[in-house]
């Protein structure tokens, strides 16, 4: 186990020699065992400027990630071949490798480069797949069973990380028919005690790369949400010493207010059709779910009770919103249908539930669970009811699920500090990503951009 | 308690000041006979109705924080004297107006113990209300758990987090 961890250290050592400044690395924790064994071959570069990103290692990286996948490192690849035709099939059977990637990188033109890549089923290539392959106009056109992918695209310098997660997304979605998250963002709040501007609003790429900073401030930040299309997000301030929600354009940077009432204004999601803001509000004097449309400030008043009602979150549909409330004593789930108003208590067990939203497919909710004191992700299965607590971390709270419904980011304790983890919706895959500098808290996974 | 005497004694003293500070060339002659006192002095002390107000928010600055148990916002009696000091203060300076912030220790989600911080504020300000103060001197504003007073997850961290701060 300790060998598999440290593999996962090197394989993203590596990616993270390119671009030292990423503030995120990952340390897999569990899960590696149960993973499918895969080969990202490196691939071949012809050309004179050597591009300063490995698609290999990127995309072995991301597999890693995903929980589902174990890349061997390239010290144990019986060979290096370059495409399918150079595969000897029987040594990778012998490796106990499913799946090979090869590819090569031509140098085209000033910052101009080639990529291709083919994805070759092992078992069956070794089974007599076929022995010749064609690639006409970046398109596979042979039925040859044993090749699952094969593209030829031209990209530039700057594109190669972004390319990488592309083939890390079609590797994916081949080998196990779900769609890859690896193109996806996320939000995050940076805490740096000792910084002028001690809290930041970030955005990066999934994997930490590519961070970008959206806001600086004095006072806290919290609660990020992404629109729907993946180019605004939702947020908390308290620059004026009372919480306010802003609504902030990722790429314009412009960002206008959204709320400001008396009380809390907190906890701010988009509709799935991005016209409306769930969110809490304090302005009666007690904490109630209310949605607001969003182009006519329109308010809808959802829950009114003398307790605490909070963090309301989307069904797939839009049709209801599921929350916090502590109606029945300790908190615990509840949903409430957006058109009719008509509440029902969702979760029973344990003694506290918060922070829930539903799987991409409506199927589960993933919320944080309280048992014998303990703050753990657990996952709901909507139908059964059956509870299973997926973490086995320390103060967890604000899970996020990717879009694909893969995989929950979420925040936690790492010895003293506050760190992002990961844990995949079956909880057999943990990941922590501890933070070089500062402490990190309230991720949000971005939809599919 | 210490303080509440320090502010009783301090607040006696404020019309007293106020008047002085208002009061005419005559009158402080007229003090300066009685007391001996130089005018130089007397202008110190007028001006120091200024100087009072320092001291008496300094004091209450010096035990300003209600603390709390675990997801509880019920205020406990071992803080009745300080919310009494606090009040006696407002009452008598209905022009002051003073913050209250909530805040809660690291366990549980932020979004719920931002409602749980303002559950706490809001049940200061309620305390104060009882005691006299004008709703209009006071509000609340929840931190959740974004604002420690100490860091560290045992606790004795999270006992000195769970608080509200009445903030001047």
């Amino acid at each position: 186990m300790l060998k598999l961890i440290g593999r996962g250290l090197v394989a993203f050592a590596l990616v993270l020699s390119a671009k030292s400044y990423a503030s995120l690395e990952i340390v897999i924790t569990d899960g590696v065992d149960s993973a499918r064994p895969v080969a990202i071959v490196p691939f071949k570069f012809e050309g004179n400027t050597l591009p300063n990103q490995r698609i290999a290692d990127i995309v072995s990286a991301d597999l890693m990630r995903s929980g589902k996948f174990n890349p061997i490192a390239v010290t144990r690849m019986p060979q290096q071949p370059t495409n399918s035709k150079e595969i000897d099939y029987q040594r990778w059977m012998k490796q106990g490798v499913e799946a090979v990637v090869t590819g090569t990188i031509r140098e085209v033109g000033v910052n101009r480069y080639a990529v291709r890549f083919e994805l070759v089923d092992v078992f069956k290539g070794a089974s007599g797949g076929g022995s010749s392959s064609a690639i006409i106009g970046g398109q596979l056109t042979t039925g040859l069973s044993h090749i699952l992918d094969a593209r030829e695209t031209t990209i530039s310098g700057d594109q190669f990380r972004q390319y990488a997660h592309r083939i890390s997304d079609i590797v994916y979605e081949k080998l196990t028919g779900e769609r890859g998250a690896f193109l996806t963002k996320i939000a995050y709040v940076l805490v740096r005690d000792k910084a002028d501007f001690k809290y930041q609003l970030v955005v990066a790429d999934y994997d930490g790369e590519n961070e970008q900073v959206l806001l600086r401030a004095k006072e806290p930040l919290m609660s990020p949400a992404w629109s729907p299309d993946g180019t605004k997000l939702a947020y908390v301030t308290f620059e004026k010493r009372q919480s306010q929600i802003y609504i902030q354009d990722i790429y314009t940077g412009r960002r206008s207010i959204l709320t400001s009432f008396k009380g809390i204004n907190g906890a701010p999601k988009w509709s799935p059709d991005g016209r409306r803001m769930a969110m809490v509000l304090s302005k009666d004097g007690n904490a109630e779910v209310y949605v607001m449309d969003i182009a006519t400030k329109a308010l809808t008043k959802l829950t009114n009770h003398r307790r605490i009602d909070t963090e309301p979150n989307w069904s797939p549909d839009g049709s209801k919103l599921i929350f916090s409330s502590e109606r029945g004593g300790n908190p615990q789930i509840y949903s409430v249908n957006v058109a009719s108003g008509v509440t029902e208590r969702v979760t029973f067990e344990g003694e506290m539930n918060l922070a829930a939203s539903y799987t991409p497919d409506g199927r589960g909710i993933v919320m944080v669970n309280r048992t014998n004191g303990q703050y753990n992700i657990a996952r709901m299965d909507v139908e059964s009811r059956y509870l299973q607590v997926l973490t086995r971390t320390y103060l967890d709270e604000s899970p996020s699920i990717a879009p694909n419904g893969s995989m929950i980011i979420y925040s936690t304790l790492y010895g003293s500090s506050q760190v992002l983890a990961l844990v995949s919706m079956d909880g057999r895959f943990k990941a922590r990503l501890p933070a070089a500098n500062g402490r990190v808290k309230s991720p949000a996974w971005s939809p599919f951009l | 308690m210490n303080l509440n005497k320090v502010l009783k004694g301090l607040l006696v003293a404020v019309p007293v000041l106020t008047l002085a500070a208002c009061s005419s060339t005559d009158e402080v002659a007229a003090t300066d006979a009685n007391t001996g006192a130089n005018t130089n002095q007397v202008v110190e002390q007028g001006l120091s109705a200024e100087e009072l107000l320092r001291q008496q928010l300094e004091a209450l600055r010096q035990d300003n924080t209600i603390y709390f148990d675990f997801d509880q916002s019920a205020i406990r009696s071992e803080f009745a004297s300080v919310l009494e000091a606090h009040a006696a203060f407002l009452r008598a300076r209905t022009n002051i107006t003073v913050t209250v912030e909530g805040h809660t220790d690291a366990r549980g989600t932020p979004e719920y113990n931002i409602a749980l911080g303002e559950r706490r504020g809001q049940a200061v300000t309620q305390y104060l209300a009882n005691l006299g103060v004008a709703a209009g001197q006071m509000s609340v504003v929840s931190y959740g758990e974004e604002k420690p007073a100490v860091e560290g997850n045992d606790e004795s961290a999270f006992s000195k987090n769970r608080r509200a701060v009445l903030v001047y």
